[in-house]
């Protein structure tokens, strides 16, 4: 299928593409209204964004169970891969909106409108980016979630770290584009379209439109440079030396989102560019993400254990998890298609469950950081005495980071694991479990610095309401997939990316 | 011409881009390199365009889409630059170490 040379409006899918609609009117509402509000009103703000974000799950959930939808010449591809990402997306925006609230209007005060529309920005490009089944809208939406990344990192405007954060995050995502784009230009040359199903039946059939020498070198450079790029964007060692940094700097918000939803985006883009695109050289890429996963994973892990900073220590246990949601996309080499299909779910069912328990670490370091604005981990000795609520929820989150029988995060791993070794992939698994081994010491030993130990300052953290909300929900939402396993795999084989 | 020639000077070019952005110190030097790294990919496409005959013309509009963003990012990253510069009186990337580790 080529892409259409007549385009006209009447041709586009409106209802298909309804929650971009609604959340492009809420961003323009807010950057508006935001004129017009005084200072002290700023927080007015969030209610058009809930309002946006609760209209388009409400558009999304009219377009539950209507079958796949095309539009925009192929380019824009509405079907359950998609659905089940954008639900997770538009879940994230709104838990982050409930973090951010008070957050910004103890911080930023008044130009926290623009918050705002950065966030709403940013969740149109990562609602864009699962429908995206074209090179140049997957381009255009990696770019919609990650410029307005770049600014709402540094938006201390007068903090040196903040500023750091900014640049770190902005050198580094602006390079891995470029790295990316070379290898989007290079599979254009070698089969004459950016549509992932054109370029897939291509370089399944070898059928090039003008024939090429070396035509699967080529090929090779091209993946090569694109897992690259999204390398940089999933925080990928050796590509992650921005995250730590850009995560301790940024407000504590944006580190939420950065690791959760901006993360989950670009896994989102590289499942679908790998699995679609290039669905026919999995023996290229599978070993290559043998290899990024086994670095990621150790490397995160290892140097998670010397932090002292609570936001670093997340960062480097999401660089940790990332490599662990690499394992199944490494295993599917030349398998059969239920491998490759319990590898794809497994890999579905992490990235979700590894969303909620990350954002509810980062909603009780939102908590505690009103009162310890440095965030280090010696701030949370004897946090069970102060404030029990907050220190369990906090134990939870850790505990199934860490990935305890029977918590929420140990069945993700399960999932990972088992997918692992059906493909027979045994080295990987065993790297997993020693790393899930020193995980295991450095989430624990915060939850013993919370529990055993006496606290240096008394008094009880004042957690304002729209933070305790978001806790709860994702307390409830974390011990529902513990209680029920199959609460998050029930929904990721209803994904219809690939056919396998 | 041949195509060989054009995708010789983008890979050129992308190569310049990588040494500066590696290389250089000063901020806005490395976004221009990464602005050099950008160009090469449009010149690239518009060789492989030009060299399709695409009647869809899908590299030309990759570029002007490329065009378009490279501009958003530069407008966001001189802002950033700026604010650096505001706060610390300086622009040397080298510089800017305030976290670690």
């Amino acid at each position: 299928m080529l892409a259409q040379t007549t385009f006209s409006l009447s041709s586009v899918n409106v209802h298909a593409v309804l929650p971009e609609i609604i959340i492009t009117a809420a961003l323009i509402g807010v950057l508006v209204v935001d004129l017009f509000l005084p200072d002290r009103a700023k927080s007015a703000n969030a209610v058009i964004s809930m309002a946006g974000v609760g209209g388009a799950a409400i558009a999304l959930m009219s377009l539950i169970g209507t079958g796949t939808h095309r539009t925009f010449g192929g380019m824009f591809v509405l079907d359950g891969y998609a659905m089940l990402f954008k639900f997770l997306f538009l879940a994230v925006a709104a838990i982050l909106i409930f973090m951010s609230v008070t957050y910004l209007n103890e911080v930023v005060r008044n130009i926290q409108g623009e918050f705002y529309f950065l966030l709403l920005t940013a969740l149109l490009g990562m609602l864009v980016m699962p429908s995206a089944r074209d090179l140049i809208a997957l381009f255009i939406a990696l770019e919609t979630v990650t410029v307005p990344g770049f600014i709402i990192a540094g938006f201390k405007k007068h903090d040196n770290s903040s500023n750091e954060a900014a640049v770190k995050f902005f050198l580094f995502g602006v390079l891995s584009s470029a790295v990316m784009l070379f290898g989007m230009a290079l599979i254009y040359g070698v089969t004459k379209s950016t549509n992932l199903y054109e370029i897939a039946r291509v370089l399944s059939t070898k059928q090039y439109p003008i024939p090429i020498h070396h035509a699967d070198s080529v090929v090779f450079a091209s993946i090569l440079l694109i897992i690259v790029g999204f390398g940089f964007k999933v925080s990928a060692v050796p590509f992650h030396f921005w995250a730590p940094d850009t995560y301790e700097g940024s407000p504590v918000p944006v580190a939420a989102f950065l690791s959760v939803a901006s993360k989950a985006a670009g896994f989102a883009g590289l499942m679908q560019i790998t699995f679609v695109a290039f669905g026919s050289h999995s023996s290229v890429w599978a070993p290559g993400f043998a290899i990024l996963a086994a670095l990621t994973m150790t490397v995160g892990n290892v140097i998670a254990l010397q932090q002292k900073n609570i936001v670093r220590l997340l960062a480097y246990s999401s660089i940790g998890q990332a490599g662990y949601i690499l394992i199944p996309l490494a295993v599917v080499a030349n398998k059969s298609s239920a491998i490759q299909k319990e590898a794809f779910a497994a890999a579905l069912t992490y990235i979700l469950i590894y969303s909620f328990m990350q954002l509810g670490a980062f909603a009780v370091v939102i908590a505690v950081g009103r009162k310890h604005p440095d965030n280090l981990i010696s701030d949370y000795e004897g946090l069970a005495f102060r404030e029990p609520g907050l220190a369990f929820a906090m134990l939870f989150f850790l505990l199934s980071l860490a990935g305890m029988i029977p918590t929420a995060g140990f069945w993700a791993k399960f999932f990972v694991f088992r997918s692992a070794i059906g493909a027979g992939t045994l080295w990987l698994a065993a790297v997993m479990v020693a790393n899930t081994l020193i995980g295991l010491y450095y989430y624990l030993s915060v939850g013993a610095k919370m529990y055993l130990r006496e606290p240096k300052e008394r008094g009880p953290i004042a957690v304002p309401y729209a933070l305790v909300a978001a806790i709860v929900l994702m307390v409830i939402i974390v011990a529902a997939v513990t209680v029920y396993p199959d609460f998050f795999n029930h929904f990721s084989p209803r994904s219809t990316l690939v056919a396998f | 011409m041949s195509l060989a020639w054009v995708l010789t000077l983008g890979a050129f070019l992308f190569s310049v881009g990588v040494y500066g952005v590696l290389a250089r110190k000063n901020a806005v030097l490395v976004l221009m390199s990464i602005e050099l790294m950008l160009n090469s990919v449009n010149i690239n496409l518009i060789a492989f365009n030009a060299w399709f005959r695409d009647s869809a013309a899908v590299g030309q509009i990759f570029a002007l889409f490329i065009i378009t963003v490279a501009a958003a990012e530069v407008g966001v990253g001189l802002a950033i630059v700026l604010l650096v510069f505001r706060n610390r009186k300086t622009i040397n990337v080298d510089e800017v170490d305030l976290l670690k580790w």
